[in-house]
């Protein structure tokens, strides 16, 4: 990297996190002295995001080249109070935590005292939520049983489509004011609706072109009185992109980037949506502009890389926006979960390996940040160099980029009936999630705690953690004389949840529909302009709604556990397993011997375990899998848990596969931590016996020493090893390379270890801002040493 | 017909070409003081003990190395592979001990392989009549095959045996036009004085290009905990492990017969 993009790097680095009180003052302003009573709530949505763009901070810092930060200055965080308001002792808590904290001055806790908490106390959305979810979901909620996304942020999880970095925002007032002529109040129900949320589409899209004529003038100005001749005549350039981007559509490569960084500041400070939002395939997209300007001899290889570089840096620049509540205690993480997707297959599905797959590949090495997270889609077509070349990647151990089927995404998205071309242009974003980029609403509704449900039936329904009856009284466990008694038990009290959970999703959805529309990111995805619909409200052409399942592997190895010492070897009785679980097995040693080292466990090629592990995921499927939701979307599932297997496993008492209470629970689709001890190849192999292709993401985590990626030949073999997954269907797969040692060694002397990055889940964190518990869980995952 | 087998291994990346599933095969003809799989020696299974701690108890563990398979039972255990193999042009290595101590059976399950398309790779110590190995020969696809010591007197003194017949086999199979990978384990001061080497090297010349790989393989102290386990006497298992800057020069040396010198397997 050159010296200007080493200093904007460290500056990225070094900037504090910090709480900005900017936009949250502006949405108090706005809402406090505009009167409202005769617009509709997407026009008011609409005209209140212009506010802010029109009256927040310019940031420009020195040297840099893509601009533009969410908040006044790099790392400064906004806060969504419509959304959810923070209490001083919230802030108090971000500012004083160990992990993940953020600065906060004097003067931010003032403007929330005096201004912020007196307007919005009362009148946030989350407050919304829970005087509307129904007793019974908020039990469920604080018993640790599911999570839910939607109440602390706004549904986002989308990705920019291809077609966006060919259209300026010129061209989408176009086809509004074509839907707008086309509306038809004699026969169209909702006309009067389409046309209001129209009207915001267009303020909105006004309101971003503003935006960047703000930069531009910035810019202007700087370059006037800049002395220096070369920075002057880069200030000019950069003005000249922001007064074309976004209102045109870019056409060159420092414009294609300019172009999606202001669109990403548009949706992040609109809303707070989950995951922020996704640059999607920015090779691909990318490529016909990279193409022709080399050919052109108007930009060289090196000035690309340095304007990708600038790029990826205005992603550190933006960590996740923290949360309230309880949950503001919970050591969090930075990351805002923006995944670029390199290789994967063009609209007519052949190979879209190129060279920017390749510079791409170099930057994400060379760059080495948190932000933005980095997937290779690996399909057959692709070649071993592109796969190779990620994997030597990896071997640099900071999580980084992870790997997805891409053959295994198109088959998920078509089974859900979505068209070929859309798969293709599809991918995963967040963690692992499949998405139709740029005409989907995937929305992840919140993590189910399915281990949760098997210690709900073998107490009848009541919380161990608690005494409460929670659940479905199935019958006193002692009394089932077979297994499949107490799967069916299992079962019932798995439905029950899930149609808690899905009641409360419908509830939740309305709620955003109606009260947090989101004109901006409607016009970035299709065909909300064309039905006259709000994201929120079901606008795009496909909407989704998943619920994760979180322990697979610790569900499957307590079912196997019990099926095996109590039913099949009647080694065991019922009774006693029962005390011995309410104990946490305290004297319990020589029973936990044969749980954990003589017991079948999930992931390791052993049918006993893995056929329980499929009949769980049948379950999990038809409990969910095509139920609708109230925006006209469906529901689906995935596998994955991001952080949550720690909190869910904190909300449980002991488990018949001899975890102790309160432990983690397993992650994805991961084997139990330390238990799979046949190797990679057997992992794989029970990974892949779940039917991948019926969920929207699986996630499988591996951790290698360094040693198998020492040379060339074994890089080769780790690629066969993917490709093989992958021919299995399996949906994706990442690496944690770095040793034990290590990892023990940057628990003790952390500040030697500020810059170690390991794969959590589906995303990359900094060891350091792991919690202990995590960190723990993350040595513990079975380091495979070379045979 | 049964074997007795005392590990199988899935993802075994060291063992041949590509992914592969190496099958050990219990007892040994030698006696190697560096060995580090003492419990592949005996030719019947034996009894190990396995610590395992639970809390702050510790149990001790008795298990028996050595489980009676059949050649089916084996193949299908590789079968479970099958894919990997495919993807990597990978397949089975049979490994030991000595897996021409049951060539009976050895020969029945190679001739599964052939009849299933499943690479095989025959990891030998060459210690064989040369009836036996010309007829396993037949039906190996690869054989890895371990050179330890060029001179006599120090190849009886150290695994016990002469290494006559064992040369002799070599030139067998090269004469027989099989593809072989030669492996020797370095242990310092043992096997890689000049003497040893500048001898090895006659070796690999007169072989070549009938034979071109050749794997070193550093000696690692590993397997002590090992000796423990199976109540044998550790003391005579003691050697120096060779540094990374001794076995690149060795692998710099070698490399002039033309041969692909390889460190590890």
């Amino acid at each position: 990297m050159n010296n200007r993009i080493k200093k904007l790097r460290e500056e990225s680095l070094n900037a504090e996190c910090c709480i900005s009180a900017e936009r949250a003052l502006l949405v108090t302003e706005f809402y406090g002295s505009h009167n409202f009573l005769p617009e509709p709530v997407a026009i008011q949505r609409a005209k209140c995001f212009k506010y802010i763009l029109e009256n927040k901070a310019i940031y420009i810092g020195e040297d840099e080249l893509i601009v533009g930060e969410r908040g006044p200055a790099p790392k400064a965080t906004p806060t969504y109070p419509e959304i959810n308001l923070h209490s001083i002792s919230d802030l108090d808590i971000l500012n004083t935590r160990k992990k993940v904290w953020f600065h906060v001055e004097e003067e931010t806790k003032e403007a929330y005292r005096n201004i912020i908490i007196p307007f919005w106390k009362g009148k946030t959305n989350r407050e919304r939520i829970f005087s509307n979810v129904s007793n019974e979901w908020i039990e469920a909620y604080n018993a640790g049983i599911f999570t839910e996304f939607q109440e602390q942020r706004a549904p986002g999880h989308t990705t920019f489509g291809d077609k966006m970095f060919r259209t300026g925002m010129l061209d989408l007032q176009e086809e509004i004011k074509s839907a707008l002529a086309a509306l038809d109040f004699y026969n169209d129900p909702k006309a009067y609706e389409r046309k209001a949320e129209l009207q915001a589409m267009f303020i909105a899209s006004q309101a971003i072109i503003l935006f960047a004529e703000r930069h531009a003038a910035k810019l202007e100005y700087l370059a006037a009185e800049c002395k220096d001749a070369a920075r002057r005549a880069e200030l000019e350039k950069m003005a000249a992109t922001c007064r074309r981007v976004p209102a045109h559509a870019p056409s060159t490569f420092h414009e294609a980037l300019q172009h999606y960084w202001f669109i990403h500041l548009g949706v992040i400070t609109e809303v707070n949506p989950w995951d922020s939002y996704n640059p999607g395939r920015l090779d691909r997209s990318l490529y016909p502009i990279y193409r022709k300007e080399i050919a052109a001899g108007t930009i060289t290889r090196e000035q690309a890389i340095e304007l990708l570089e600038a790029f990826w840096i205005k992603f550190n620049n933006h960590p996740s926006p923290p949360k309230v509540g309880i949950t503001a205690e919970e050591s969090n993480t930075y990351t805002d979960f923006s995944l670029i997707n390199l290789g994967g297959l063009m609209p007519d599905g052949s190979d879209a390996v190129n060279d920017l797959s390749y510079i791409m590949l170099d930057v994400i090495e060379e760059m080495r940040l948190l932000q933005p997270s980095s997937m290779v889609q690996i399909s057959k077509k692709n070649p071993d160099r592109f796969l190779h070349r990620a994997l030597r990647i990896v071997k640099t151990g900071f999580g980084q980029p992870s790997i997805f089927n891409t053959d295994a995404i198109v088959q998920e998205l078509m089974r859900q009936g979505k068209d070929v071309v859309d798969a293709r242009n599809g991918g995963a974003s967040g963690c692992v999630e499949s998405g139709a980029f740029g005409t989907e609403a995937y929305i992840l509704s919140g993590y189910f705690n399915i281990p949760k449900m098997l210690e709900l039936t073998l107490n009848d329904g009541v919380d161990p953690l608690t005494g409460k009856q929670l659940g479905l009284a199935t019958g006193d466990p002692c009394s089932f004389s077979t297994f499949d008694e107490l799967f069916e038990a299992f079962r019932k009290q798995l439905n029950h949840f899930i149609d808690i959970k899905i009641q409360g999703n419908n509830i939740i959805h309305s709620i955003f529909a109606s009260h947090i529309p989101v004109p901006f990111l409607s016009l970035l995805t299709q065909d909300c302009i064309k039905n006259g619909r709000d994201y929120n409200g079901g606008g795009a052409r496909y909407n989704t709604t998943y619920i994760q399942g979180v322990g697979l592997g610790s569900i499957t190895d307590s079912l196997a556990a019990i099926k095996y010492h109590i039913y099949d070897k009647k080694a065991l009785k019922m009774i006693d397993f029962l005390r011995v679980l309410h104990d946490n097995f305290d004297g319990a040693e020589a029973l936990l011997l044969d749980l954990i080292y003589k017991t079948p466990k999930y992931g390791n090629d052993d049918d006993y375990a893995d056929s329980l592990a499929r009949e769980v995921f049948d379950i999990y499927y038809n409990a969910i899998n095509g139920r609708p939701t109230s925006i006209g979307g469906v529901h689906r599932i995935n596998l994955l848990p991001t952080t949550c297997h720690v909190y869910f496993g904190y909300m449980m008492g002991a488990m018949p596969d001899g975890r102790k209470a309160h432990q983690p629970l397993s992650e994805g689709i991961s084997p139990v931590q330390g238990c799979d001890t046949k190797g990679p190849t057997a992992v794989i192999r029970s990974a892949a016996k779940l039917d991948h292709i019926r969920t929207g993401g699986t996630l499988l985590n591996q951790k290698f020493s360094p040693s198998f990626f020492e040379d060339e030949e074994s890089i080769s073999k780790l690629g066969s090893l993917v490709r093989s997954y992958f021919r299995m269907d399996g949906h994706h797969i990442q690496f944690n390379v770095v040793s034990v040692e290590t990892l023990l060694d940057a628990q003790k002397h952390p500040e030697k270890y500020r810059d170690l990055i390991v794969r959590v889940a589906g995303y990359s964190d900094y060891f350091n801002d792991l919690g202990v518990d995590l960190q723990n869980e993350i040595i513990k995952r079975t380091a495979h040493e070379a045979l | 017909m049964k074997g007795l087998i005392f590990d199988i291994r899935h993802y075994a990346v060291h063992d041949g070409p590509g992914i592969r599933t190496t099958v050990f095969l219990k007892g040994c003809p030698l006696a190697c003081r560096w060995c580090h799989n003492p419990e592949s020696r005996g030719t019947s299974s034996e009894p190990i003990v396995t610590k395992r701690r639970i809390g702050d108890k510790v149990f001790d563990e008795n298990e028996m190395v050595g489980v009676r398979m059949t050649p089916l039972e084996v193949i299908m255990e590789a079968e479970k592979s099958r894919l990997f193999f495919d993807e990597s042009g990978g397949g089975i290595t049979f490994s030991g001990g000595e897996p021409l101590m049951q060539s009976g059976f050895l020969y029945e399950t190679l001739k599964l392989c052939r009849e299933r398309e499943m690479h095989s790779a025959v990891d030998t110590c060459g210690l064989a009549s040369s009836d036996n190995i010309q007829k396993i020969a037949e039906l190996t696809d690869l054989f890895l095959f371990d050179i330890k010591l060029m001179d006599d007197q120090k190849h009886i003194k150290y695994t016990g045996v002469s290494n006559q017949v064992i040369l002799n086999n070599l030139h067998l199979l090269a004469s027989m036009g099989k593809k072989i990978w030669l492996r020797m384990p370095v242990i310092p001061g043992i096997n890689d004085t000049p003497d040893d080497i500048r001898k090895l090297m006659n070796l690999l010349i007169e072989l070549y290009p009938k034979v071109k790989n050749l794997n070193l393989l550093p000696y690692h102290a590993a397997a002590k905990s090992k000796y423990d386990r199976l109540g044998l006497d550790s003391s005579d298992y003691v050697f120096n492990q060779p540094t990374p800057e001794v076995m690149e020069s060795l692998k710099l040396k070698l490399s002039q017969t033309g041969y692909a010198v390889k460190i590890g397997g």
